[in-house]
This record gives structure tokens, sequence and C-alpha cells, in this order.
């Protein structure tokens, strides 16, 4: 059984803070859709096309019928672990500071036998389900779990450093004055995060569910106004050093087009609070994250943007907005290469129109914001890259897949 | 030199004529006027650093900055009311630049404004001050003293649900001070030279109306007026010159004799 993590104490100042190593993180171009696969959270390997045999490690002609049509699909994920090794050893510098380090050999049930990292659960001759997941270098490896979730399973160091579990974390939400954040602050701190700074532009602006927010546990309020460098750099200076999740709760949505608005006084509001939000963020607090990326139990885990889905594509009756997203999620591109060498996550989490005020003309389905807050601590505990939350999320994104140029006069009309 | 410039030099530099400075410091966390959050927004000050004798400037240090017309310590234009759209001279460019320079009584109701926020300067009031200091002569700054700018934070703003309680002028008193004593303008502690609630007034906002209507200005968001006497003092308040700028941040300074 995993032994329960120990709340970190506080960090001794005389010894130097670790550099953050990464594991070994090349990969074929073929391989990568197993780093696609794990970013979401799915069990993909290749299925020939031809002859429906499941492929592992990833091949560009099928071992059996020599296809070259080998796509990757939803596999069953239970298998057996025929045999294990602990690794005492290894010249490899990221794995030689981690010792020892559990692997073994899984039968798939599906087929294949794959060399998976070990939770600490799993005993050799067990039945186990397998999971694709993100390594610190950003590429996928397979963790072979215990059957039945056992107690304190996530915190495995193995597993740990696979995700980034608030748990002992402290965590910075940025904007306190939305319902996503206010629900995201009362999120994080029920998942154990051991601090969760809010931040709170214009105090005396008073707002709704104040009294609320500085009621909850661990819960600080802090001055952050993402429109203002100086004071967010003021807010790093004072905090990023004790801070391993970010979570941007910063939205700005209007609607209508780029035709109609008359003068560019909101886009600019638009492009201060988010775009230009995000880039301060990533100044201000982005080399502080990646530089903690291997700082003990509670190491610099995850800068997590909350992003519309029309980000991906634009949607007219919110154009403008959409435009301001899709810059978003180009900076949030650029930042997840950026803050990769300190083996930080750059977490993007999709919605469709949520249930608050501005979304008011909007018909169901919407999303709840405590559902986006539920979504972003599900996918930090498992340690996901990009996920989709709700029914408008899921299918714009089905559609995209399909036909982008459908979906775009869909949107349109 | 003109004698009186001269002597006037020498009595600044000796303090003889003490300069106040009535200007907030501008800086990004003080408040704006507050509109419903879909209109577009008076955009608070900001400042980005281009370089600190570093790699973007190894020698300079400089900022961009970025601000509304109506931002911090700042005057208001008469082009700035719809009332005042359409006179001449209206614009910030464009009026006389003698006009920048002009008298200033102080009305201090700091005592009624801390019992109620909604305190509302009356005709009653100007002609109990006029009791004791005379009458207040033509083209003057009317400056009112609330203490308002003592306050920070919520207590400035002081936004309730129903909107921002600060004092200011009732519709009746404006209309006096610019047709009967005929005002240069009128400067305030608090955002606006109206009340916090003079939405609600007929007509709204009356001192934006009556005076912009007559092509008088407006200060807002001064600082020590506490430091002023009621009579005597020069304001200097020449806002930056914006091509049909309806207002503009400003370094306002008060010229006050020491005898």
């Amino acid at each position: 059984m995993t032994e329960p993590l120990v709340r970190p104490k506080r960090k001794n100042p005389l010894r130097k803070t670790r550099e953050p190593l990464l594991p070994q993180g090349v990969r074929s171009r073929t391989a990568l859709g197993l780093t696609a696969a794990a970013a979401e959270g799915r069990f993909q390997l290749q299925v020939c096309a031809e002859c429906a045999a499941v492929i592992y490690p990833p091949r560009d002609a099928c071992p059996r019928c020599l296809s070259a049509r080998l796509p990757f699909r939803d596999v069953d994920n239970r298998g057996t672990l025929l045999v294990e090794t602990t690794i005492r050893t290894s010249t490899d510098v990221y794995f030689r500071e981690r010792m020892p380090w559990r692997i073994g050999t899984v039968k798939l049930d599906a087929g294949p036998s794959i060399v998976a990292h070990l939770h600490g659960d799993l005993r050799e001759g067990e039945r186990t389900r397998l999971q694709l997941k993100l390594d610190k270098s950003g590429q996928a490896i397979v963790i072979a779990m215990p059957m039945e979730d056992s107690p304190n399973m996530q915190d495995d160091p193995q597993w740990r450093e696979l995700t980034c579990d608030p748990k002992f974390r402290r965590v910075l939400i940025t904007d306190g004055r939305t319902a996503v954040g206010q629900a995201m602050a009362e999120a994080l701190s029920e998942a154990g995060a051991s601090m969760v700074f809010v931040g709170i532009a214009d105090p005396w602006k008073p707002f709704p569910g104040e009294e609320k927010l500085r009621r909850l546990e661990r819960v600080e309020v802090v001055a952050l106004d993402l429109t203002d460098t100086t004071s967010v750099n003021e807010c790093a200076g004072e905090y990023a050093p004790k801070i391993e999740i970010l979570i941007n709760t910063a939205e700005h949505v209007r609607s209508g087009g780029i035709v109609e608005r008359k003068g560019l006084t909101i886009a600019r509001e638009e492009l201060e609070v988010r775009y230009f939000g995000l880039t301060r963020l990533a100044q201000a607090f982005g080399p502080v994250l990646r530089a903690r990326g291997a700082d003990g139990v509670n190491s610099a885990a995850a800068f997590v943007n909350l992003l519309s889905v029309y980000a991906l594509v634009n949607w007219p009756s919110y154009g403008a907005f959409s435009a301001t997203e899709a810059a978003c999620l180009s900076a949030a591109q650029s930042l997840r290469a950026e803050l990769q060498p300190g083996g930080v996550k750059v977490l993007n989490v999709f919605f469709g129109p949520l249930e608050t005020e501005w979304y008011q003309v909007v018909p169901p389905p919407k999303v709840a914001p405590s559902a986006v807050a539920r979504a972003t601590v599900h996918a930090l505990k498992q340690g996901l890259e990009d996920v989709f939350v709700g029914d408008v999320a899921d299918d714009i994104r089905a559609r995209l897949a399909v036909n982008p140029k459908a979906l775009e006069r869909e949107l349109g009309s | 030199m003109h004698s009186d410039l001269a002597a006037f030099a020498g009595a600044v530099a000796s303090g003889e004529i003490e300069v106040i400075d009535l200007t907030h410091t501008l800086t990004p966390e003080f408040p704006t006027i507050v509109m419903p959050p879909e209109l577009g927004q008076c955009a608070p000050f900001r400042m980005e650093e281009v370089s600190r004798y570093d790699e973007r400037g190894s020698a300079w240090y400089w900022n961009n900055i970025s601000m509304g017309e109506h931002t911090g310590t700042h005057f208001d234009a008469p082009v700035h009311w719809i009332s005042g759209k359409d006179l001449p001279q209206n614009s910030v460019d464009t009026i006389p630049p003698a006009n920048f320079i002009a008298p200033a009584v102080v009305i201090d109701i700091s005592k009624q404004s801390a019992a109620n926020a909604d305190y509302e300067l009356t005709v009653a009031d100007v002609e109990a001050w006029e009791k004791e200091h005379g009458r207040i002569p033509s083209r003057c700054w009317v400056l009112l003293r609330t203490d308002w700018s003592k306050r920070d934070g919520r207590g400035y703003v002081n936004m309730r649900e129903d909107g921002q309680h600060t004092p200011g002028p009732c519709p009746e008193v404006v209309r006096f001070l610019v047709e009967e004593r005929d005002l240069h303008g009128l400067g305030t502690e608090t955002i606006g030279t109206d009340a916090g609630q003079a939405f609600h007034f007929n007509p709204p906002y009356p001192a934006h109306y009556y005076m912009h209507g007559k092509g008088r200005y407006g200060l807002q968001c001064l600082a020590n007026l506490d430091l002023l006497p009621p009579t005597g003092s020069i304001v200097v308040a020449a806002p930056l010159k914006i091509r049909r700028g309806s207002g503009s941040p400003l370094r306002v300074l008060a010229l006050v004799p020491r005898l």
C-alpha cells in the first residue's frame, strides 16, 4: 500500500534547489501518436486497418501484414504484469536521482507486450490497467496501475512524477472575481492544496461572492491585476517562489464580431485581460516555475489556461472574443515548449458557453463553473495536457476533426 | 523683465508664495470612473518599461504609458459633455491658454461629507460661505473640499449596489454658480465634478451639463485642498494639448501667499 504523502517541510534555505532534469524525450513522429493520446488521458495504440493487429511499439508498417495503415485507436488497457524489475542504479541523470525505479513487462489482453513503469501497489503476476502518461519530458510513457484503486495511490512517487496533483502544492488562481475563479478556489482547496492564493484586481470594486471566497479554507486573497505589468511583477516577486500550480481564470467575454464593434476600446480590453495578461503571467511566473520543476514533493507542476473552445475555430457571434482566445491558445503552445525544460506542464482546459451572465442569451447546454473547476482538478491529478469540458466543447472538437471548412460555415450561419 | 513677474518669481523662490501640488500621483491602482461592464471603460494608468539601463537600452531608462483622458487628477473640457459639444474653443487643444491660470476659492463641506457621503452642496451653503468670505469673484475656480482625497480604495470610490456614493453639487447650485457667479470651473476631490448619485438628478450630471454647456471647466480627483485658504490662491491647471481632446490628466498647482 502506498505510504501517504507527508506534508513537505519548509524548505531549508541553505540547500541548493535541484535543477530540473528530464528523461529521454526523443520519439519518432509515429510514436507521437502515443503522446497525443496521453495528453488527453486516452489509452490508444496502433491498430492495423487491414488485419486488426494491435501494435506496440509504434511502427510504420504492420509486423503481421506489412500494411502502412496503422491508425491509433482506443484499445482495451487491461493486461497482466508478467515480470517486474527494480532498477537501483542508472547512468541517466534523471533516473539516477529517482532510484529505485520499478519497471515490468505487461502482456496486454489485446495482444502486445509492453515494458511499463509500475505503480508501487502493483505486484508481479497481478492483473493491471495500463495508462499512457506524459513524463517530465512531455512525451508518452506507459504506467501499469493496480486493477483496483488502492488507498493513497495518488501519492505513489512514480505516479506523482507523471501528474500535477494539487495535494500539498500551492496554487495561484489569477482572478477571483469570476464565478469560475471562485469555483476553482473551492475545488483546489478541497483537492488538498496547501495554499490557494487568489488574485483580485481593483480591490476598491466590490464583487459578488467575495465574503464566501475570503472564508474558504487555505484561501488567501492577493492583489493581482493582469492588465497591469507592475502588479503582475509585484505579485510574482512576492509569491512566485511558493506557487507550484498557476491557474489563469481571467476572462473577458463579450458578444459581437469585429465589424459591428465601433473602435478598439473593447478589443484592447479583451487583449489586455487575456492575451497580454497571459504574457505577463508567463514572463513573471514562468521562469520561477521552470526553475522549480524538481523541487521535491511540492515541485512546480503546471500552468493552466482556461480557453474557450472557440479558440480552435471562430464563432462569429462572439467573433472578436474567439480571435482573442485563439491568440491565447497560440501563446499557450509557445509557453508549453518554453516551460518544458522545467518539466512543468501547460494544461489547456477548453469549454463552450458557461452558465454565467456573459452567456445569458446563449441557449443550453452550458457549462457550470463548478464543472470547469472539477475538470481542471481531475486533469491536474491525471497529469493531462488538453481537456474538453461539456457537450459543446466535445461537439466542436469532433466536427473540427472531420471537416473544418464545414464547421466554419456552420458557425457563421 | 516686468517687475511684477520678477517679484512673483522671487516670491515663489523664497517661499513667500507657496506652490501646493493638488495632484495625485498617476499609479495603476488609482480608481477610474466605473461604467456598466458591457460598455467601454476609462483606461486606468499603465506603464510599460521600454528599457532600464539594460539590454533593451544600456544607458537609459524610459517607459511607455497609457491611460484615458479622464484618468487620475484630470481636466474636463466643455466638449466632454453633450451640452458643450458645439461651443467654440471647447477642447483641450483650443482652450485659450490664459484660461489655464485663474484664481480659486475653496468651499469646505468636509464635515457634511463625512456625515453623509451623498451630501449635496446647496445655494444656501454658497451664500453662507459668501457671508463670511465675500462674494465669489467672476471667472474663479470653485474648489469643493470634501477631504475625499484622504480616503483610499473602497472608501474613495464608495461603490454600493446602487452605484457610487460621493458628495457633489446639487443642480441648483451649479446653475447658480455658472449663471450668477460666472464660475470659471468646479474642482472636486472625487471622481467626477458631480455627486456619485448624480445620474439620478435632474438634469443628470448637472455639473457636467451646466458647466460644460456654458464653456466652463472641471477639475477632478484633486488632492490637498485642505492646504488652501478659502480665498486668495491661484490655480495653474494646463491640460495636455491633445487634438480634439475632451480632457487630460495634468499637474494642478495652487499658488498660495504665505504672509
